[in-house]
């Protein structure tokens, strides 16, 4: 679990520095310039997808974009690594179950 | 607007402090130069979002994290042009010869979505270090992270840890992090030192050279504030993640051992770090010899004094070439830079060797007290080669137990257990299993790591679409290769 700082927090909120975007559809908050795992965990979110062998949640691990475990479905394109791809206004995140969908 | 410009006389891989310090002295002395990186800003890990971090007070990071941005000045003024969020995907020489003799590289890279090719004539290798794997029963939980994972959420996001959380491990950067935690305000619940004590022995005749590093006092003035206000257990032998009984959806306790007894800790998050090793998927997939590293437990590519590995117009420089430290890589990142100024004919021989002065006298003091360091902190064997139901490749998710039980068939080294196993054949390509996996069969085999060999990587070296491919430009001859048979 993560949390932001309490005095960076309460600076983004006074100064509007905050992206709506969605998680499995539901509405959520970060910063501008989080990346999309960054937000994840700052809205709570630990697991972010199955893995494709034996369906065992994982959650980001290197944040780097090495480690390829941080992998979610990007406004409809699976397999992207959350941690190199930066949270947009309206992007629709999703976590991924398993191997990515064809055409996904 | 203008096309972008695709020929460059010297591209750096990586902005890190090699890499920034590399393209800021080519581009000095006049090359065109071009740096690619994946990130969207500069700084490499080390100091990373060093331009645009949300941790404004400067006590959290650290004046060693700030000295970073005093290399983004001379980067700004020498010219060079800078492409974030690049991903090269291979660096290669094509057979044919061109006309005027000279065989440039090429370098695949993605941008915005899009391949395109890049014609340089040198290239500079600096795509620095990753944390090396710390393979533990149920370390692929999820709130289970490398320290310096947690660190970039530190630095990018302001980001940190709430309810009950343990690091484990050892190594400068887990004392770092915890020291930033504490300027930052942020308690850890507790640190499991998994330092052997028996490396106090081999590293005590190498403190006297650890005596004179320039950052010898800072490095046990901050561990020492760590150790006063936090709980540090030390001689942890053996370590698990565990989640919730019958699940594993994720973390909820760290058990350890100590003095032979299991001890357990609640927690929802464990930031796991024992050092970091060399990032040599893409210098491995270009061709560059690498050799074992006995003293820091890795594989490092084969360099000569000036970085030059045993590809023709290719260098390493910086942490990717063998660890160093930050201070070290933007020296090597110059000498790199000289003597691909010397290989292009922009200077002399003599005045390489009369500029790279300084910057090697540099470099040796930034190295200076490093073997103390490494050997010190060399992992026990019990975290290099864990036991049997420990996974070690995160991808395919294969146990320590079904690599040894590869070898006892008749397994060799690692790049055979990708035909047993699938083992370092997913995503990550090896990055995460690979050292696990040469310490494992070597010790299986009774051999040094030396004679198990490593992965053979080819290229992409990170995942790119077919549609990114086949929207390259081709030639007749590229059409004729395919639709001629």
């Amino acid at each position: 679990m993560f949390r932001r700082l309490p005095e960076i927090e309460t600076a983004l909120n006074a100064a509007g520095h905050t992206v709506s975007f969605t998680i499995d559809g539901r509405p959520a908050s970060a910063r501008a310039g989080d990346s999309v795992t960054a937000a994840l965990l700052a809205n709570g979110v630990t697991a972010c997808r199955t893995t494709p062998v034996s369906g065992a949640a994982r959650g980001p691990y290197c944040m780097m974009g090495v480690c390829f475990d941080c992998l979610v479905t990007i406004d409809g394109t699976g397999n992207r690594q959350g941690c190199q791809v930066r949270v947009a206004p309206g992007m629709a995140v999703e976590t991924q179950n398993g191997k990515r969908e064809v055409e996904r | 607007m203008s096309a972008p410009k695709f020929d460059f006389d010297i591209a750096v891989v990586g902005s890190g402090p090699a890499g920034l310090a590399a393209a800021a002295l080519a581009a000095s002395k006049g090359a065109s130069v071009v740096l690619l990186d994946e990130q969207a800003e500069p700084g490499g890990q080390i100091y990373r979002a060093v331009t645009e971090t949300p941790v404004r007070d400067r006590k959290v990071l650290g004046p060693d994290y700030w000295h970073g941005a005093e290399l983004l000045g001379p980067l700004r003024d020498s010219g060079a042009v800078h492409w974030p969020g690049t991903i090269v995907w291979s660096v290669a020489r094509p057979r044919e010869d061109v006309a005027d003799g000279h065989r440039p590289i090429q370098i695949g890279l993605s941008r915005n979505g899009a391949a395109s090719m890049l014609t340089v004539r040198h290239v500079i290798l600096a795509t620095g270090a990753l944390e090396r794997p710390f393979p533990i029963p149920g370390w692929t939980l999820p709130g289970v992270l490398g320290a310096g994972a947690a660190q970039v959420l530190l630095k990018t996001s302001g980001l940190v840890p709430s309810g009950a959380t343990v690091m484990a491990g050892s190594g400068p950067l887990l004392w770092l992090l915890a020291w930033q935690y504490l300027q930052a305000g942020v308690r850890i619940d507790a640190i499991l030192d998994t330092t052997p004590k028996e490396n106090w022995r081999a590293a005590l005749p190498l403190l006297p050279g650890f005596l004179r590093s320039p950052y010898l006092g800072k490095g046990m003035k901050l561990m020492l504030e760590v150790r006063r206000k936090l709980t540090v257990i030390g001689n942890v032998t053996a370590l698990r993640a565990e989640g919730a009984i019958g699940g594993d959806s994720a973390l909820k306790s760290v058990v350890y051992t100590r003095n032979g007894a299991e001890h357990r800790l609640p927690a929802d998050t464990l930031l796991l770090h024992h050092g970091v090793v060399p990032n040599l998927n893409l210098a491995n997939a270009t061709g560059c010899a690498q050799r074992w590293d006995e003293q820091q437990r890795c594989w490092r590519p084969t360099t000569d004094e000036w970085g030059a590995t045993s590809v023709e117009g290719v260098s390493l420089a910086g942490d990717g070439a063998g660890i160093g430290g930050a201070r070290a890589a933007a020296e090597a990142g110059r000498l790199a830079a000289l003597d691909a100024l010397h290989r292009l004919g922009r200077i002399g021989r003599e005045q390489r060797d009369q500029l790279a002065v300084p910057h090697r006298a540099a470099l040796d003091r930034a190295l200076t007290g490093r073997a103390f360091l490494d050997t010190l902190y060399t992992p026990a064997e019990a975290f290099r080669a864990p036991a049997d139901d420990t996974i070690v490749c995160r991808c395919e998710e294969i146990t320590a137990g079904a690599v040894r039980e590869a070898v006892r068939l008749g397994c060799s080294g690692p790049n055979q257990a990708k035909s047993f196993l699938r083992c370092g054949m997913g995503p990550c390509q090896g990055r995460l299993c690979g050292p696990t996996v040469t310490e494992v069969i070597a010790a299986e085999r009774g051999v040094s790591p030396a004679d198990v060999g490593y992965y053979r990587l080819r290229p992409p070296v990170k995942p790119i679409t077919l549609a990114e491919l086949a929207a390259l430009p081709k030639t007749d001859a590229d059409i004729d290769a395919v639709f001629k048979h």
